[in-house]
């Protein structure tokens, strides 16, 4: 009998369900306080029943540094019991926790269509099977390797090129992140990484490699820019605690923010780590996702601009085509290390990761296309711009804030005002509205180690253009109708102080007097 | 000769910087004399052959059959969600068409003898990934598996490079065929213990990589008993069960275990993958199957790290559910192997040398002992370097498989035509008879 679990996933896209006799959905996980964004596997009480029952696995196996307890799950359980479905199930939950890409799919199915030569099971491609099928050199097939170079470098407006014999596989990014940290750390020592961050990173890092991560703690007092202060405090407060910290992890564009470094940061960044001779890992999933043609910034070409601005043994990119592209089944990681040491090594280990060479040669062929490569970025920036502006408009009418953003698959949504205290306890309880009532699964701020109880990951690239509209319709309601109870409540708080259930803060009263509150809406007005 | 001042790397791993990647054996050295001189029947008569990779290229007709008559099948159809389903499918659970596939597939590859749940098969990129997956559930590092001698050089990387788990060999002789005994696993296991080594479990290959053999049933029962009798783990990494000449030679741990009706099933995992049976390395098709429960969740949620390309899943679903595709190839692909091995055995005896009696994988191997100058490492080193520079063939010494016993060597059969292993057994046949001449001159 196999312990019970249900669909799964990957990436963003939601790692798996955790097992429902284990979770109980109505109490949430205790969310990380402030001071406790320091995460070591712990064992949950019944894993501890299992493993006393049966001493028989690995610490690794018994730990939950697979991450799965994580509150970042917990919104599947409902989407997938009662999943969104226009004709068939129109009040169901819709999934805004997904950061996957379709809006180009119908120009990736043209290409394959007229492309049969790409696929090693048509008579056009057919005469490769054999030659590919027994191809299991780790440096993988050369022309794979140049035509992911090339891609790289077109989806950096070529403001810079990338070298085919740097490139090394992996089992996707979440095999790359894991090879890059065997590669520069030993167990016990750390990584930093800047506040809020993926979820998928406490597995892909630390699981079996038993490194740890460290928050650079960033917050919206500054746009959650990163700063050299946060930077110094992270740096300090590891050697107070006599742990060696081996690199930074910056994901550029970032996810969950969705936005990108600016070229001052970059350079102070790659100063930082210069100055303490510790690496710097770029994860760049999401540089072909920025909105705006020539303005995303690689580390890439710092390093060109600034020659000898740091040691360039110290910087390594990771990549994939699971979000640009949209292919997360096919697994196509990518370490891109200008240390020569760490692309032989990292080369040997991908043989625990390597690209299947059907994929490789599909890939391959698809992205020697310059024509379509260039129409196919192009074209995604497009449409990921008119989702991305739909989006905040309409949210902006009713005063939802986000994150100003211009990269990545969704929106860092600022809720903060709609919680009934500032804590991460009020964003479980509210994020259990917004998934009950609003019947929307987004990803709590907490899940992704922010520091400020409030915060909402949403996604938007996932869904087709009718879905859009619902989501939106399901958010304004909502809004308009607690901005009502707000009213009532307020004016009921005038005349009986004690029978509050709803408690203002005194934040909140501002923001609905502010002049940008939805509350000087005619529509509101007329209603009051 | 200047002396290299090697620069420490920059703060690099301790794993890193480590030689467990193991490609300093000398398994690795013979591919460069190969890479430099590849054999060509056509292009470059007198290179080195290479008989170092075990590779099955008997059966890729059969393959290319398939694929002709079958192209909807494989190329997503015509729907055009089909691509798109496809191209973002990644729940680590896989692709449910293809994992019943692959239970489907084992089954047959075994005759029916033992069944295989769907549900238990964990998918990874290769069986590579499977072995050091396994090893990072069942042992802490630090602790040892129990690996019988000689074994596949990729296992020195592939069990203990990340993970910091040992191996511990169980030595195995010629005396009785290599085959592994009660008192070799308690030797090994007791040696262990000496050094203060945990034993976690024991990994055995079957059919075995280098021997070209199965293990007999009597033997897996005592390996079965002597690990429940311990309390630890048997791994059976079962790559080349589709490669054993005879259906009814090869027993699998999961027909002995059915036969005790799955009691002390918890301890026991099952390897297996594409690469050897179909000849599809590129692939990257492997499967870790566990009895234990606990041991199948883990291993899901750690293939995440390795998972098998979607693309890869939804043509290898539709191949492998064919099941009259797949008797048919099963069949004729161990008569050809079978064949491929009578004519090695038989033109290496036509030169004076025995190979171990094997009935299965795609090698054989061979015993030069009594052509090597004394029984010692060196001297097998010796003749190897003879072999691949003026032979001209790559094949694997037995020290690289941590035989024992000096003398052995893999040689590989199945990655060539048949024209070419004829060319190689005639130039053994050449250099034997020289040899023989010279200590005749003597």
């Amino acid at each position: 009998m196999v312990v019970g679990d249900a669909v799964g996933r990957e990436r963003d896209s939601g790692i798996p369900h955790i097992d429902y006799q284990r979770m109980n959905f109505s109490q949430p996980q205790t969310p990380p306080s402030f001071n406790d964004l320091h995460f070591s596997p712990s064992i949950s009480k019944m894993e501890l029943a299992l493993n006393n029952s049966n001493k028989f696995l690995s610490k690794i196996a018994t730990n939950d540094g697979h991450g799965e307890n994580s509150p970042y799950f917990d919104g599947w359980k409902a989407y997938d019991t009662n999943p969104y479905h226009p004709q068939n199930n129109p009040t169901g939950v819709i999934q805004m926790g997904l950061a996957e890409n379709k809006l180009c799919f119908d120009l990736i199915q043209e290409w394959i269509e007229k492309h049969p030569e790409a696929s090693i099971c048509t008579p056009e491609g057919g005469f490769d099977f054999k030659e590919i099928a027994i191809f299991q050199d780790y440096h993988g097939l050369p022309m794979f390797r140049a035509a992911i170079a090339n891609f790289m470098s077109r989806v950096r407006g070529n403001h810079v090129r990338f070298d085919p014999d740097r490139i090394v596989m992996s089992g996707g990014a979440t095999g790359a992140h894991e090879t890059v940290a065997f590669c520069l750390a030993n167990p016990g020592e750390a990584f930093l990484v800047p506040t809020p961050y993926y979820p998928g990173f406490d597995r892909d890092l630390r699981w079996r490699t038993g490194v740890q991560l460290l928050p650079v703690v960033c917050g919206s007092w500054n746009n959650f820019e990163v700063s050299l202060g946060a930077l110094e405090e992270a740096y300090e407060k590891a050697k107070e605690s006599n742990i060696k910290v081996k690199g930074l992890l910056i994901t550029n564009p970032s996810n969950p923010l969705g936005t990108f470094f600016d070229k001052e940061t970059l350079k102070t960044l790659v100063s930082f780590i210069n100055e303490k001779n510790i690496h710097l890992i770029c994860d760049e999933i999401y540089a072909g996702t920025v909105t705006k043609d020539n303005e995303f910034i690689s580390i890439a070409e710092i390093l060109e601009e600034f020659p000898t601005i740091c040691n360039q043994n110290l910087i390594h990119i990771v990549y994939s085509l699971s979000k640009d592209m949209g292919f997360p089944g096919f697994r196509i990681g990518i370490i891109y290390s200008y240390n020569d040491t760490v692309v032989s090594i990292a080369r040997k280990m991908s043989s625990f990761g390597l690209v299947s060479t059907q994929t490789q040669h599909m890939i391959a062929t698809m992205l020697s296309d310059d024509d379509f490569v260039e129409n196919f970025i192009h074209e995604s920036r497009k449409r990921l711009a008119h989702r991305h502006d739909s989006f905040t408009r309409d949210l902006a009418q009713v005063g939802i804030a986000s994150l100003q953003s211009n990269a990545g698959l969704f929106f860092w949504m600022d809720l903060r005002r709609f919680l009934k205290e500032p804590t991460f306890d009020a964003e479980m309880t509210f994020w259990r509205v917004i998934i009950n009532e609003i019947k929307l699964n987004v990803s709590p701020g907490s899940s992704f180690h922010c520091s400020e109880p409030g915060w909402f990951r949403v996604c938007f690239a996932n869904m087709d253009d009718e879905t859009v509209t619902v989501a939106l319709r399901r958010i304004k309601s909502f809004v308009l109708k607690n901005k009502l109870i707000e009213i009532k409540t307020k004016s009921k708080k005038q005349c009986w102080q004690n029978n509050l259930h709803l408690k203002l803060s005194s934040r909140r009263l501002e923001d609905i007097m502010s002049p940008h509150s939805p509350l000087n809406s005619p529509l509101l007005r007329a209603q009051t | 000769m200047a002396i290299e001042i090697v620069q420490p790397s920059v703060g690099l791993s301790k794993i890193a910087v480590s030689e467990t990647h193991g490609e300093d054996s000398p398994y690795f050295a013979g591919w460069k004399a190969y890479d430099e001189n590849p054999y060509d029947e056509v292009h470059n008569p007198t290179g080195v052959i290479q008989m170092g990779l075990a590779e099955n290229q008997v059966s890729f007709d059969l393959l290319e059959e398939y694929l002709e008559a079958n192209l909807e099948a494989s190329n997503w159809g015509q729907k055009v969600s089909g691509f798109r389903e496809n191209a973002l499918f990644q729940d680590y659970h896989g692709l449910q068409t293809f994992r019943k596939a692959m239970a489907s597939f084992m089954e047959q590859v075994r005759g029916g003898k033992a069944k295989f749940n769907p549900d238990r098969v964990v998918l990874t990129a290769g069986a590579t990934a499977a072995n050091e997956l396994l090893t990072f559930i069942l042992a802490d590092p630090g602790d040892a598996l129990l690996v019988p001698t000689p074994y596949y050089p990729g296992f020195d990387r592939d069990l203990r490079w990340r993970t910091g788990v040992q191996i511990v060999p169980i030595h195995c002789e010629s005396s009785n065929n290599f085959q592994i005994t009660p008192e070799a696993l308690e030797a090994a296991y007791d040696h262990a213990r000496s050094m203060n080594i945990k034993v976690r479990g024991v990994l055995i290959t079957n059919p075995s990589n280098p021997l070209g053999a199965t293990i007999q049933r009597k033997v897996l029962e005592e390996i079965l008993d002597f690990v429940t009798r311990k309390n630890i783990h048997l791994v059976s990494d079962e790559i080349y069960s589709g490669s054993a000449f005879y259906a009814d030679e090869f027993v699998s741990i999961a027909e002995v275990l059915e036969s005790r009706d799955y009691t002390e099933s918890e301890r026991c995992h099952i390897v297996y993958s594409l690469s050897k049976d179909l000849g599809l390395p590129g692939f990257r098709v492997g499967t870790v199957y566990s009895y234990n429960d606990q041991v199948v969740t883990t291993a899901r949620r750690m293939s995440s790290f390795t998972l098998i390309s979607s693309q890869t899943q939804f043509l290898l679903a539709s191949m492998l559910s064919d099941k009259e595709f797949t008797q048919k190839y099963i069949k004729i692909n161990r008569e050809r192997l079978k064949k491929r091995y009578e004519m090695i055995i038989n033109g290496l005896r036509k030169a004076g040398i025995e190979c171990l009696k094997g009935n299965a994988g795609l090698f054989c191997w061979m015993n030069l002992s009594p052509y090597l100058e004394d029984a010692t490492v060196k001297s097998e080193i010796a003749i190897w370097k003879t072999i691949m520079h003026e032979v001209r063939l790559n094949i694997s010494p037995g020290s690289s498989c941590h035989c024992s016993e000096p003398g052995w060597f893999r040689v590989c059969f199945a990655n060539m035509s048949e024209e070419t292993l004829e060319v190689a057994l005639s130039r053994i046949h050449d250099f034997i008879e020289r040899r023989k001449q010279v200590v005749c001159i003597q």
